[in-house]
Formats: structure tokens, sequence, C-alpha cells
């Protein structure tokens, strides 16, 4: 059985039907980049996998868990699921340190110096390491993603869920990011990454999957989705996104 | 010129002294500057000398009541008087136990200003000295003279309503703005209810509703004492205008505070307690403390339900019939007590928000 498996999963956002039947499963190990237009469920989709929002039919499971609305069953799958945000959501009065610790301490009960220990080789890989006493609001954009990183990793998560983790950053500060997201990749990491850099896509990915008005679309290895898309609509969203 | 390359670097050099307004400028700068300080300095001219005559070369510095004919300022009342105003009918001879109590909150309250010493200890540090402050006041412990809370007056009064509303009702204030938000719709229009309710009452009406319905909602004999049904009163009273002022604070919040918790797998009590409300509280410190002025003066009002604050200790001491009550030294003294109090705190207040709490300048 694969690690993540979606079945037939909708979501309504009051009258608009956000998921239609949504199937999609994801191996240990292998890296998914979502895309397609703007409004077209990405975000839906994979804040559903760790229950920020909830779904309304159909079934996830996260690493055999199958996710209901009961709250202890939600946090433990979140505990196994990583998850970097666009616009980062570091916390303003907390250190780097104490951002990347907060979490290892309170929910897994580690101890300090030992969650400390852990957040500064997590902060030293993302290139950050000699930042750590500084707070979120003394970083710039790339800086405070690759600390929301860390920060994702230091739980130690089986899965990362990466949403559009570029797209508020100056075109100098993607590529640091992006580094960073191949360098997770090569380590093995389980990935879904909504994003519109398609040199990651071709770079990394094992699969792409392309989205519209809530539907999976099409889904192919980046060489064939790029080479020979099957379907009008993902031909249309290629030409437009790669000239 | 088309075309432009830079061939040297520039290197950074410091910034030009912000040249400084004058004195003259500030004060005859503009017309309304020119205006207000003219009628400013009519009206110190006007006064200045009936105040000197009055204060100083008029005023009576020592001796009995009928020394004081009315000529001049009365200061030798506020001599012998100013400890009845400023400890009540506490037992003179144990005057040293009300000092302390006033020792012991301001020195919390000093240690506790700067945000470097805004931590859990602190918190127990209140706990345990307010404990101290009041078992020193009631005595009956450790062979202190017990001295029951209808003889307590004054200044500790004044501080024992506004330190303990305030410290009680903060708690509860936290309640309430979070059960506001609350996603149960029955918890969520309790809390509406009961903020609102408070505050569409004067607190004078709350003074006078809890002193009255308390005692009769408690089994007959069980007597509960005056100064706890005024803290009762006054605690809910700041407890309604402090939710409000965290609601603020709450509603100010980017979502994205609660997800990125959420997504940390942080239970709903560790996100609140350790993300959403250190962020909140610290969005309305201003008015929290704006909040905390309008408490002290409130504590005035219990006068109301028969307690002797600093107020109305004094209003007692002019009674004296051995003095021609002089009511505007006694009043100017006291309100200087409250200004001392209240101005620090908005000074405080300034000097916290130019602090740059979280390494960012605000
Ligand atoms: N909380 C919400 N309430 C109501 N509608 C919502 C909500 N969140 C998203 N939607 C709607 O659901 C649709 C899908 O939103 P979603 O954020 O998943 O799109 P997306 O593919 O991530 O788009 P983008 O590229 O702009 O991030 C959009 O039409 C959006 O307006
Ligand atoms: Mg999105």
């Amino acid at each position: 059985m694969a690690f993540i498996e979606l079945n037939g999963v909708n979501k309504w956002y009051g009258q608009y039907h956000a998921l239609r039947d949504v199937t999609l499963s994801v191996d240990k190990g292998e890296r998914i980049v979502i895309c397609g237009p703007s409004g077209s469920g990405k975000s839906t989709l994979i804040r559903c996998i760790n229950a920020l929002e909830g779904h309304h039919q159909g079934t996830i499971s996260v690493g055999g868990t199958a996710l209901t609305s009961d709250i202890k069953t939600v946090e433990g799958v979140r505990k196994s699921v990583g998850m970097v945000f666009q616009s980062f959501n570091l916390f303003p009065h907390l250190t780097i340190l104490e951002n990347c610790t907060l979490a290892p301490i309170h929910v897994k009960k580690i101890k300090k110096a030992q969650a400390e220990d852990l957040a500064m080789s997590l902060l030293e890989r993302v290139r950050i390491g000699e930042q750590a006493l500084k707070y979120p609001g003394q970083l710039s954009g790339g800086q405070q993603q690759r600390v929301a990183i860390a920060r994702a990793l230091c739980m130690q998560p089986d899965v990362m869920l990466f949403d559009e983790p570029t797209s508020a950053l100056d075109a100098e500060m993607v590529k640091e990011v992006l580094d960073i997201m191949v360098d997770l990749a090569g380590s093995g990491m389980t990935m879904l990454c909504v994003t519109h850099e398609m040199g990651f896509a071709r770079q990394v990915a094992d699969r792409v999957v392309f989205m519209d008005a809530g539907q999976i679309i099409e889904m192919n290895t980046p060489d064939a989705f790029f080479r020979a898309p099957q379907h009008d609509r993902t031909r249309q969203f290629l030409s437009q996104i790669l000239h | 010129m088309t075309g432009f390359v830079q061939t040297q670097s520039i290197d950074a050099r410091t910034a030009p002294l912000a040249a400084r307004r004058s004195l003259f400028r500030v004060l005859f700068g503009d017309v309304l500057s020119t205006v207000s300080t003219l009628v400013i300095l009519f009206a110190v001219i006007a006064l200045a000398p009936k105040l000197v005559s009055w204060g100083l070369l008029n005023g009576i510095w020592a001796g009995e009541g009928t020394q004081c004919t009315g000529a001049g300022a009365c200061w030798a009342f506020l001599r012998a008087k100013y400890p009845f105003i400023l400890f009540g009918i506490y037992p003179p001879g144990q005057y040293w136990r009300p000092i302390g109590l006033i020792v012991i909150f301001i020195g919390l309250t000093l240690y506790s200003l700067p945000p470097k010493n805004w931590k859990t200890s602190t918190l127990w540090a209140w706990v345990i000295g307010t404990v101290v402050a009041l078992a020193l006041m009631a005595g009956g412990v450790l062979g202190l003279e017990a001295v029951p809370t209808d003889s307590w007056g004054g200044l500790p009064v004044t501080l024992i309503l506004t330190v303990l509303s305030l410290g009680l009702g903060f708690p509860l204030a936290i309640a309430l703005a979070l059960g506001r938000q609350s996603d149960l719709k029955t918890v969520k229009y309790i809390c509406v209810a009961v903020i609102e309710g408070i505050r569409g009452l004067p607190l004078l009406s709350l003074l006078f509703i809890v002193s009255i319905l308390l005692p009769l909602m408690l089994p007959d004999g069980l007597k509960i004492d005056k100064l706890l049904r005024a803290l009762v009163a006054m605690t809910v009273f700041s407890a309604a205008y402090l939710a409000e002022v965290l609601r603020g604070g709450l509603q100010g919040l980017h979502n994205g505070q609660g997800e990125a918790a959420d997504a940390l797998s942080l239970s709903w009590w560790s996100k609140t307690r350790l993300i959403i409300l250190p962020q909140a509280i610290s969005k309305v410190i201003p008015p929290l403390t704006n909040t905390v002025v309008v408490m002290v003066k409130n504590t005035s009002l219990v006068l109301i339900v028969g307690l002797y604050d600093l107020l109305s200790a004094g209003r007692a001491a002019l009674a004296d019939p051995a003095w021609p009550a002089p009511f505007a030294e006694t009043y100017g003294f006291i309100a200087l007590i409250y200004f001392i109090i209240c101005f620090s705190i908005t000074r405080y207040t300034h000097w916290i928000e130019r602090q740059n709490l979280f390494g960012v300048n605000r």
C-alpha cells in the first residue's frame, strides 16, 4: 500500500466544489510536483493531507492511518507530515532556534538540549546555523523559508508538503530555497510540492500532477509530461508558463 | 546622455544629523502654537502670585487646627493626617505592615517592567508576593496581631484592589476572549453575553449589585467580607474590558500562525499558550496599560460600598472637627499620588512601545 492514499476525495467551500473525485497515491520516497492554474485546488489538495482542511467525501490515509475528524488521529498524522507555506509563517515572537525546537519539545516531549542539537544540525543543513539566535523579522525571505523547512524537518516527518514555497520570494532567493529542496529530494524524503518552478519539476520530480477546476487532469513522469502533454488543458497551461 | 556605467563604488557615509527644532520654533512656530503659548503664559502669570502667597507665603506648615485661619494653605493638616490618609484606620503601631505591602507591590511591579522578565517565574513571584503581602496586612500568622479588613484603608486598599482585580481579571479575560472566538456556539454566546452585559453596566451599579446580591445568594450566617465583595465586582469588570482589548489582538493575528502551529501537530492548548496568546497580547500592550490606568482610578468608587480606599480615607480625614477641613490641600495630595501612579504607567507604555520586541522595529 502506498504511503499516502487519496481515494475519491471531494471537498466543498460552501457551494463551491473545490476538489472533485481526487484519487492519488504516493509511495514512500516519491517526489510529486503539483501544478495548475490559480484556483485549481492545489493548495486545498495538499492541505487536506495534513487536515488543515477537512474533506467531505472519499478517504485520505497517511502511513496507514485514515484521516477522520478525531483530533488524536489528526495530531498523529500531522506528526509525520511536515509543511512549508508560501508565506513562511514563522513565529515572529520566537528566535529561529526556538521556532525549530518548539514542536519537538512540546509535541514529542524531547529534552530541550537534545531538541537544540537536532535543530542546530538541521539549521546547518539549510545553511543558516549562524542566524539561530535572531528573530524571523531580521531575516530575508529566502532565509526565513529555509528556516521554515528546517522547522518542519525538526519533527523528523515521513512526508514534506510544500505549498508554493518560492512564490513569495525575489528571483535571487528562489534558487537558495530550491537548492535546499533538491538536496532534500536527494536524501530520499517523500515530497509533495505545489510549485510553478518547472525546472525543479524536471530535475527532481518522479511524477507531475496537473490540476484544473478541482480535478486531476493529467499525471505523468516529468519527461512525458513536458514532452508530450495529452490533455488540451495541459498543453494550453504549459504553453502559457513555458512561453 | 543615454548610457551610464558606475566606475567607482560609493562608500557608505553617516546620515546627516536631523536638525532639532529650536525651542522658539516649538513655542511660536505657527499661529496655533503662538496662541496656545500665550494663553498658557497668561494663565501662569495670573495664577502664580495667588498660588505662591496661598501655598508658600501664608501657608501654615505646622501646628494645631486652630492655627489654620483660612488665609493660606493648611499644610499642617496634611502633616498631621497623612498617615491616616495613606493607611486609614489601620492600627498606628502596625504601619510597617501596610508599608511592607506597598514595598512588595511596587518592587514586583518594577521587576516586571522589562520584557526580559516576562516569564513564568515572575508570575509565581507575583502569586507568592501577593499572598505574603495580604498575610502581612491581615496578620493572625507568625505572631502578627490580626487586623480585620474592616480596619484596612488608604493606599494599600487602592493597590490591593488594582493588583488583584487586574491579576485575577486577566486570566478570566483570556478565557472570555478565547471563548468569544470559539466554534462552539453556546460557549461563544455565553461569553458575548457576559462581556457585553458587564460592559453595559457602570462599575458603580456593579459594585451595588455584587454587594447586595452576593450576600443574598449565600446561605444565612455566612458573611463575606466587604473588601472581597468589591474585589469580585472589580475583577469581573476588568475582565470584561480586558477581554475586549485581547479580542483586538486575537483578530489582528495572521491565520498562518495558527495553521503553522497546527501543521506542527501542536495541541490546541499548546498552540494557544505558546503561539496565539503571546503574539495577541504583545500587539495590545498600549490598550492594556490604558485599562490598568482606568482600573487604578476606578478603585476610588468603592467608597460607595463603605470601603476606605485612598480617596475615601482622605474624605474621612477631612471630617475631623478639630481641623477646618482643607479640601484643596487634601485632594491635591491625593491627586498627586494618583497622578504619580497613572503618569508612570503612561510613561511605561511609551517606553515599551519603543522597545523592539522580537528584534523588530515597530
Ligand atoms: N477558505 C476558503 N473559503 C472559500 N473558498 C475557498 C477557500 N479556500 C480556497 N477557496 C476557493 O477554492 C478554490 C481553490 O483554492 P486553492 O487555494 O486550493 O487554489 P490553488 O490552486 O492553490 O490556487 P493558487 O495558485 O492561487 O494558490 C479557489 O477558487 C478558492 O477561491
Ligand atoms: Mg494555493
